[in-house]
Parts: structure tokens; C-alpha cells; sequence
């Protein structure tokens, strides 16, 4: 008994009713008409899609700036790069480099501005980020009208103004990723082992950079800001680093997402991956000052499988479409747990 | 005297900031006087009930209500069994109101508890629980509704049988509004809406004085302190938010009963934004909001919201640009607001330490 004890408190309890009704799905599947493959597959692909815009989260979590609610920023930045990339014409592999780095460029940009503002707002940076993600996003609607792109398949037809809402990047770059080394299992089930193998890449550097000097600065600013600055770190430095690293990360991350999903999602859409990422997260173990890598791949794994698996097993079994409605119920569910928890 | 036309400047930055904008924008929009005026009135009469609202736990220290979305969640159900029973004018927005009044209380009790447990973070807290809550709100609607609660009225009711339809025209429309109607120079002044929003502003006036009020001050100034002195400050931070839930859920009432049609599920989303943009534009802060901030400012943010699509149509010639504009505006109006907030606050406690040593 005392060993399953420490089983639920190392594993946490809302991960075992996740992952117990997760298992359930999975199995209830095959009655209903959802073959297991298929179910495999689509949580493979929601999980390399969504994983590095989750992995986003770590470094502001890490440096004490709390969950990342102002993804949008970090997004509309990779959209852009998407943008320029397709206005360059480039295809193939070039194309998404080409792509990654311009949403590196500007994830870095909008990052330092993003970071300037939350270190002067320190203790309040939650609701701060989330309204300057979605001012960001409502400023982006305008320069999507109003920047002077010329590439037709991007552009709205029919005498609109502007960008259209959702882009084809299907003749450019899509799949770019999640097609490399694919391997198909049987007709439902197909390994996108490119944009796995990517996300892990994504996960070592990410790794990586708390090894080094700067990323132990940043956990210690995290823990301790005035240990930190006792032993002369920059505690502002640091933060506004980690802004910036999140930033551009969460740039990349839409870059996956966009080539597996096909499309690059502009206008409103950008504001729609705050919540469910900061969601995969806390899901995943993580609170609102200490994330690792391992909150991530566990997190991003059962939201994405819960999101992917439970509509489409209730709507077979019952008839209802109630994905959305899970969807805001466990999301957001998630977060005010998190939020109410002591910190630790 | 430096410093304190500093202080007046910075605490009166969002205002001054919208009447520039207006001034640059209602020229350029064409609008002529009395047109907006009407429309100023009508924003009123819709608006600032729920802006009103959102007071006590700013008094309270519990900063922006964003769980409004709470109350408006309650006033719509309400709103939606006085269309089932066939009740009309303003008898059946009372009891829409009776209706709506414990669950906003229930709503309220829940937010409360959780928001005790994330002191600090109350409203990052207010806004997720609201969402949180908008998808039980959602199921009880989709599915309950007209499936374990019978309703009668198959125009309610989506064709498949249960789920309460998307858009429900409200014949209680104008209720208030129309109960003593008065016409000056071809403006309707509704003013039945607006002795209810004026014993509102009363309301809040006289709740300052008493000593639940007085309590609310002292729990917003400092918890530590206010809780060694003997009050109860987890008990006084519920009160604020269920009051403010259950006048929210009488604001979105009137503000529903002069729209004139329900959006069941989307209705409620951006009433906790547009609220708090009209409460920070009125000069209110994060800690300190009165009842001319709450009036002035939805007159002044819905001005720009009437003016600021048209005036950017007729400068750049696209007519989505102003739309994007608008939206932008009311985000950042709140994004500045708290900002400038969070910043004073900061240097506050950083000259207070500077003075110490």
C-alpha cells in the first residue's frame, strides 16, 4: 500500500486519472469503429505538432516569470517568418529553414520588447502577458492587411485586402518534416519520425542550454531572485533572456505545427495556443516556477491524446460532438489547479 | 510638486491618451453631434451597470473581476427560462434576475473559494476560472437542457431535439428601457434603465461607509495587517466577489434587454474585456476605481468603439483594418492599464525601501 502511495504522489494524481482514461480510450476505441492505429497516429501527430510550442514554456517558468500565457507573441512571430518564407518563393527544405530563421529573427525582436515589459511588471506577469499576447495578436491583424506581400497564394483573392486567414503551405514546405523518414506501420498508422526526431532535437538543446552558464543563472534567478542577486547575477538579464529563448522557441514551434497542419493560421488564430500549451505543461507535472523537460513529452502526450481521443470516442459511442466543450473544461480546468496550488 | 504631477500624470496617462485619440478620431469619422450622443446614451444604458460591477473587489484588493463572464453566465440563464415561461417586460426581467441571482451566487461562492487560494494572482485566476466555468456552462445547455429539463417552446430548442438553439430573440427586449421613455430633441433617455444603474451607483456609494465596506478597504490595502487587526479576510474577499458576480448578472440583464437577442455561447465572451477596457479608460487603476471612473469611461471607450472603425475606413480606405484596430485598442487599453499599474507599484515599494535605509 505505501508503495502505491508513493507511486500516485511521485506520478501526481491528476496524471493517473489522465493517463487510466487515456488507456480506456484507447481501448473503448476498436468497439466504436476507431482503430487503434488511427488513434496511434493522430496523438503522434498532435504530439510532434504541439511539442515544441509546449516546450516554449520552460525557460520563463524556469526564470520565475511564470507560465507563458503570451505564446501569441512567439507565434505571430514564426507566422511571419512563415509568411516571408512563401513571399521568398522557397521550397523544399530550403523553404522551412528559410522560415525558422526568419521566426527565429523575429521571435528574438518581439521577445526582448515582450521581456522589457514583464520585468517591469514583476509579480504581475501572468495577466500582463496574456493581454500582450493577444494585443500583439490584434496588432499583427492590421499588418497582415496592411504589409505589402506579393505572393498571390498568399494574398485574399477577390478584391479583399490583405492576407488571406489561412495560407496553403502545401506546394512550399509543408510536411517538410513530419514526411522525412516516415514510416508507415499499416494504411492508419504512419511514424512522422522527421518532426520526432526534430522535437527531440529541440528538447536536447533545450537541455543543453540549462547546462551552460546562462541556463543555470536563469533556474537560480527562478528560485531565488535575491540569492541570484546576491551572488552578482543579472536578475533582469536573465529573465529578459529566457523571455526571448521562450520566444523563439514557441516561433519554431508554430513553424512544426504549421507544416504538419498544412496551413499558416493568421488573424485571430494565433490567440487559440496560449491556453492549450500552457495547459500540456501543468498537465505534465509542471507548476507555475519549476517545469522540466520530462512535464513536456508526458504533458503534451496526454492533453493532446486526451484531446485528439475522447471527441472522437464519445462522438462515435453517442452521437454528441463534444470536443470543444472538453476541451475548455480540461484546459482550462488544468490552469486554475495550477494557479490555486501553494507554490512550492 | 514634481513628484506629484508625476504621480497625477501617470494616474491619468489611459484617459488622457483616449481623448487624444477621439479628438483625432471623430473629424475623421463624420459623425455628426447628435448622433453620438444617442449612441453614448444607448452604450450607458447597456454598459455601465456591468462596468459598475466590477468595483468591489478592486476596493478589496483582488484587482479587475475578469470572472464577470460569471455573472453574465448566470444573467443568461435567467434570461433564457423567462423566454420558456412567456414572461414579458419588465416583470419577466425581474424574474430573470430572481432566477439568475443564486446561481450567480453559487458561481460567485466558487470563484471566491478558488481566488482565496491564489492570493497575488487573482486576476489571471478570475479569468481562467470564468472560462473554466463558460464549459460547464456550455454543457448544461447543450445537453441538459431540453433533455433532463423539459422546455416547451421547440423556437428555444435546436432542431435535433435537445441543446438550446444559438441565437434566441429576446421578447422581454427593452424592458427597462421602455418603462419611462422620455424623448428630448429626438433622443430617447431611457430613464427607467437609468434609476436602476443610478440606485447602483448609490449602492456602491453607501457600501463604502458601512462596515463591510470599510473592511473591503482595509483587506485591499493590506491582508497581513487587516487579518491580525481581527477581520476576516478570506470571508471578505467572498463577500466582494459574490456581490460582484450577482451585479454582474444583473448587468448583463440590462444590457441583454437592450441588445434584444441572445448569442447563447459566445454572448458573454468579451464582456469582462470591454468592461474592464471601459473601467481602466475612466482613469480607474488595479486598486483604486470609483464610480465617475466606471461612468466616464464607458462613455469615453465606447465612443472610441463607435468612431474608431469608421474613422480608420475613411483613412486607409479598408474596412477590416478599423475592426482590427478597435480590438487592438481595447487590448492594449487594458495591457497599458495594468502595466502603468504594476510599474507604480514597483517604484512605490522601491521609494518606500530607498526612504527606510
Amino acid at each position: 500500500m505505501s508503495n502505491v502511495n508513493a507511486l500516485v504522489k511521485n506520478v501526481g494524481l491528476p496524471r493517473i486519472i489522465i493517463a487510466m482514461f487515456l488507456l480506456l480510450m484507447f481501448c473503448a476505441g476498436p468497439f466504436f469503429g476507431i482503430p487503434t492505429d488511427t488513434s496511434v497516429d493522430d496523438v503522434l501527430v498532435r504530439f510532434g505538432m504541439n511539442g515544441v510550442l509546449v516546450l516554449s514554456m520552460i525557460p520563463m517558468i524556469q526564470s520565475g516569470c511564470g507560465l507563458n500565457f503570451g505564446v501569441p507573441v512567439g507565434v505571430v512571430a514564426g507566422a511571419l517568418g512563415a509568411v516571408l518564407s512563401l513571399e521568398l518563393n522557397l521550397t523544399g527544405p530550403l523553404g522551412i529553414l528559410v522560415a525558422i530563421i526568419f521566426g527565429l529573427f523575429f521571435g528574438a525582436v518581439f521577445g526582448f520588447g515582450y521581456g522589457l515589459i514583464l520585468n517591469r511588471v514583476k509579480g504581475d506577469e501572468m495577466i500582463i502577458a496574456t493581454y500582450v499576447g493577444f494585443s500583439m495578436t490584434y496588432f499583427m491583424c492590421m499588418m497582415w492587411i496592411s504589409l505589402p506581400f506579393q505572393n498571390p497564394s498568399s494574398l485574399t483573392g477577390y478584391g479583399g485586402e490583405g492576407l488571406r486567414v489561412t495560407i496553403s503551405v502545401q506546394d512550399y514546405w509543408g510536411g517538410q518534416l513530419s514526411e522525412l523518414l516516415k514510416i508507415p506501420i499499416s494504411s492508419h498508422l504512419v511514424i512522422p519520425t522527421g518532426m520526432l526526431l526534430f522535437f527531440a532535437l529541440m528538447c536536447f538543446l533545450m537541455w543543453g542550454f540549462f547546462k551552460t552558464k546562462v541556463g543555470t543563472a536563469i533556474t537560480a534567478v527562478g528560485s531565488n531572485p535575491e540569492f541570484a542577486r546576491a551572488s552578482g547575477i543579472s536578475v533582469d538579464k536573465m529573465r529578459l533572456i529566457s523571455v526571448v529563448v521562450s520566444t523563439m522557441v514557441a516561433a519554431v514551434g508554430i513553424i512544426v505545427y504549421e507544416q504538419s497542419f498544412g496551413f499558416i493560421q493568421l488573424y485571430d488564430a494565433p490567440r487559440a495556443f496560449a491556453f492549450p500549451s500552457v495547459a500540456a505543461i501543468l498537465l505534465g507535472g509542471a507548476s507555475i516556477n519549476k517545469a522540466n523537460i520530462t512535464n513536456v513529452i508526458v504533458g503534451t502526450i496526454l492533453f493532446q491524446g486526451m484531446l485528439t481521443l475522447t471527441p472522437a470516442v464519445i462522438n462515435s459511442a453517442i452521437q454528441i460532438d463534444a470536443s470543444e466543450m472538453v476541451r475548455i473544461i480540461v484546459s482550462n480546468g488544468m490552469i486554475v489547479y495550477a494557479l490555486t496550488r501553494k507554490a512550492r | 510638486m514634481n513628484k506629484r504631477m508625476r504621480y497625477i500624470l501617470v494616474n491619468s496617462a489611459v484617459p488622457l491618451l483616449f481623448i487624444l485619440i477621439s479628438a483625432v478620431a471623430i473629424p475623421i469619422s463624420n459623425f455628426s453631434g447628435m448622433y453620438l450622443l444617442s449612441e453614448i446614451i444607448t452604450r450607458l444604458t447597456r454598459n455601465s451597470f456591468m462596468v459598475l460591477s466590477l468595483l468591489l473587489p478592486v476596493m478589496a484588493g483582488m484587482g479587475i473581476n475578469f470572472g464577470l463572464i460569471l455573472g453574465a453566465m448566470a444573467g443568461q440563464i435567467g434570461l433564457i427560462f423567462v423566454t420558456e415561461w412567456g414572461i414579458l417586460g419588465a416583470g419577466g426581467l425581474t424574474v430573470a434576475a430572481i432566477v439568475g441571482t443564486p446561481i450567480a451566487i453559487l458561481f460567485g461562492w466558487f470563484a471566491g473559494n478558488v481566488l482565496n487560494r491564489a492570493k497575488g494572482r487573482e486576476m489571471i485566476t478570475s479569468m481562467i476560472f470564468g472560462l473554466f466555468m463558460s464549459g460547464i456552462y456550455q454543457f448544461f445547455l447543450l445537453y441538459l437542457c431540453g433533455s433532463i429539463i423539459p422546455f416547451s417552446r421547440p423556437n428555444l430548442i435546436l432542431s435535433r431535439g435537445y441543446g438550446v438553439r444559438n441565437a434566441i430573440d429576446l421578447e422581454v427586449m427593452g424592458g427597462f428601457d421602455n418603462l419611462l421613455k422620455v424623448w428630448v430633441n429626438g433622443i430617447a433617455f431611457p430613464v427607467g434603465t437609468f434609476i436602476i444603474i443610478g440606485v447602483l451607483c448609490v449602492f456602491t456609494w453607501w457600501f463604502r461607509k458601512t462596515k463591510l465596506g470599510q473592511n473591503m478597504r482595509a483587506v485591499g490595502l493590506d491582508l497581513d495587517v487587516s487579518g491580525s487587526s481581527g477581520i476576516p479576510v478570506e470571508k471578505t474577499r467572498m463577500q466582494a466577489v459574490i456581490i460582484s458576480t450577482v451585479l454582474s448578472c444583473y448587468g448583463q440583464i440590462i444590457y441583454l434587454q437592450n441588445v434584444g437577442s441572445l448569442n447563447t455561447y459566445n454572448g458573454a465572451d468579451q464582456a469582462a474585456l470591454f468592461a474592464a477596457a471601459a473601467l481602466l479608460v475612466g482613469g480607474a487603476t488595479v486598486s483604486r476605481a470609483t464610480v465617475v471612473n466606471g461612468i466616464v469611461g464607458t462613455a469615453l471607450f465606447h465612443l472610441n468603439f463607435i468612431v474608431m472603425p469608421v474613422a480608420g475606413k475613411n483613412l486607409t480606405g479598408q474596412a477590416m483594418l478599423g475592426e482590427y484596430f478597435r480590438m487592438f485598442v481595447s487590448y492594449g487599453i487594458v495591457t497599458t492599464a495594468l502595466i502603468l499599474h504594476a510599474w507604480s507599484r514597483k517604484k512605490n515599494t522601491d521609494s518606500a525601501r530607498a526612504e527606510r535605509k
